[in-house]
């Protein structure tokens, strides 16, 4: 209670719009900053300022060793562009491992939603075993996909191995490793089968019938009504996870350390390698800045290229 | 007659449609399960089972000594402890803070409050890699390193994404709640505390759950601010223990169940609450 008057003492300084507002809408101003201010402290603390910190170290030769560092202008972008630190090797593994992901979780986890929704008997038994992985956490999955990939006593090449054929070395082979990391996250994309499964069910069913009379097959009704009025789902899927896989630190860390050489030398992963290995903070800073930016047009582009293709009439 | 026989034929094509689905959903059922068996099947061989040829899914013989083995070698109980204390706080911090910022921008109309909203949403789309080099030398020098205070303290002070979840939520809410209660002299806080937390409990709990959820998972949190091993969680721990006996895994899949084992308690308990707020963010968003 005793806020109240508080603030109103403090702050008419704030501005001469305030003195203009009525004494309702300045009080609706007051109690709103007073509820949202636990997250105006932390987006200062936790985020303003490491934003603005990281941009200013990202034109310095900042590492922990030395405590002062030195303003060198844009050499660490100039030489981020020059391949410095792997960095176009790594960028062009990411795309790669994105593209890979994203394509194949998108078509996996839609089949998938698409099956669930056929009315079919044990659809919650059926529905826990797809999302059961997402539970598991990211250290004890890795380890235990290392472990079911191993070439010769790992699950996987055992069963290849029943059936006569002699498996690959998995995450050991420049061919095979950043595909596997595509299948570990594949197999923990369940949260997108529910997200697709909620779209399904808001179709309604009249489209359906509608298109029956009309003698459409369906395979017809799936192109033409069920894909349309999914791809608000499909771009909000496809969004989170590139947002998500792009800032992939923790597989590429356990399961294969950016190996064998450099196939899965995931850009986010490097950076943290250069930032908190080799300690070359100012250089990490600019990689990071390289990846929010990427990430960003990334984004936009598709929020602006899908508006002619994703259905909100809903 | 003819709509008996159309019927009828219709039936078979639905049946064996469904028949298509059953036998496709079970057979990548069974693929999804596929490594849970294999991590509690390698959890309890012997260790001159774990590198036999061929490969079997069932032990021979059980060896449950696995676990208790498991427990004292990968200092278990220390780490479990330390997962708790970080998924805990993370949760105390989430459920306390993220309700009352909601309220901020769902119940009160004020003068920019939707510039400030874009904001909060726009900082999801922040790397972590962007902050952790500031924050790593800020908590540093706040001797924050030794403590589990750069993994907690942080989630006092709101969450992009649950804050949206909680306003999507309070927002349904109808207006004349709290008018009624504004004409009879209650202020914000009253009908704050007394109207909108209480009717906010399903956001609560899965708030609640999905940051428990997210301290017991977490790797690269702990990873970057954990200076003191005494502090490291199950996730840092067992990575460690697998750089240093990357052969044991038996024993790394002991803990590894060990590990998992309490989210799938938690999934099945609030199952509900999971594929509701799941569902909830995909269509709102």
């Amino acid at each position: 209670m005793s806020a109240i008057p508080q603030l109103q003492a403090t702050q008419p300084r704030r501005g001469p719009g305030l003195r203009h507002m009525s004494p309702v809408t300045r009080r609706r101003l007051l109690w709103g900053i007073l509820f949202i201010s636990p997250w105006l402290i932390g987006f200062v603390a936790f985020t303003a300022y490491p934003v603005i910190a990281s941009l200013y170290y990202s034109f310095t030769d900042f590492n922990i060793i030395n405590r002062s560092p030195n303003l060198v202008g844009w050499s660490n972008y100039a030489d981020l562009f020059q391949g410095r630190e792997d960095s176009w090797k790594s960028m062009r593994v990411t795309f790669r491992y994105v593209a890979m992901l994203v394509g194949l979780a998108t078509v996996f986890d839609v089949f998938i939603a698409m099956l669930l929704n056929m009315n079919v008997r044990g659809l919650s038994l059926y529905r826990t075993v797809f999302y059961l992985p997402v539970m598991v956490p990211v250290v004890a999955a890795s380890l235990t996909w290392v472990w079911i990939l191993n070439p010769s006593h790992g699950l996987v090449n055992g069963i290849l191995a029943r059936i006569g054929i002699d498996g690959p070395n998995w995450l050991a082979s420049e061919k095979t490793a950043l595909f596997s990391l595509v299948i570990v996250s594949v197999w923990g994309s369940g949260r997108a089968v529910l997200i697709y499964l909620a779209g399904l069910k808001e179709i309604p069913q009249h489209l359906y019938e509608a298109a029956s009379i009309d003698g459409a097959n369906p395979w017809r009704k799936m192109w033409a009504i069920t894909l349309p009025l999914l791809t608000p789902q499909m771009l909000f899927n496809v969004i989170t996870m590139t947002i998500f896989s792009f800032q992939s630190i923790a597989a590429p860390e356990i399961m294969t350390g950016g190996g064998p050489n450099k196939a899965t030398l995931l850009f986010g992963y490097q950076l943290y390698r250069v930032a908190f290995e080799r300690l070359k903070m100012g250089f990490a800073s600019a990689m990071a800045w390289i990846l929010f930016v990427v990430i960003l047009v990334l984004t936009i582009f598709m929020f602006y290229g899908s508006r002619n293709f994703v259905h909100y009439e809903r | 007659m003819t709509a008996a026989v159309a019927r009828r034929s219709t039936d078979w094509s639905l049946v064996s449609q469904r028949l298509g689905a059953h036998l496709s959903l079970i057979f990548f059922g069974i693929i999804f399960m596929l490594p849970f068996l294999w991590m509690v099947s390698s959890s309890l061989k012997p260790s001159a089972e774990i590198f036999e040829i061929p490969v079997r899914l069932i032990p021979k013989t059980f060896a449950f000594t696995n676990y208790p083995d498991a427990i004292e070698s990968i200092r278990f109980l220390r780490y479990l402890a330390n997962t708790f204390i970080y998924a805990v706080g993370l949760m105390t911090g989430a459920v306390l803070s993220n309700v009352f910022i909601g309220y901020g921008f769902a119940r009160i109309d004020w003068p920019g409050r939707d510039i400030v909203f874009i904001i909060v949403i726009a900082t999801m789309m922040l790397p972590a890699q962007v902050r952790f080099i500031p924050l790593f030398i800020t908590y540093s020098k706040w001797g924050w390193l030794e403590t589990f205070a750069p993994l907690i303290v942080p989630a006092f002070f709101g969450n992009a994404f649950f804050v949206f979840l909680v306003r999507q939520f309070m927002l349904t809410f109808p207006r004349d709640l709290d008018d009624a209660a504004r004409v009879d002299g209650a202020n914000e806080l009253m009908i704050f505390w007394r109207i909108v937390a209480p009717l906010s409990k399903p956001a609560i709990i899965t708030i609640a759950i999905f940051d428990f959820m997210w301290g017991w998972h977490d790797y690269i949190n702990p990873l970057v601010f954990l200076r003191d091993p005494d502090k490291f969680t199950l996730s840092v721990g067992l990575r460690l223990f697998f750089s240093q006996y990357g052969a044991e895994w038996a024993l790394l899949m002991a803990a590894a169940t060990m590990f998992t084992l309490p989210m799938i308690v938690v999934f099945f308990f609030a199952q509900r609450t999971f594929i509701e707020g799941i569902s909830f963010t995909g269509v709102k968003g």
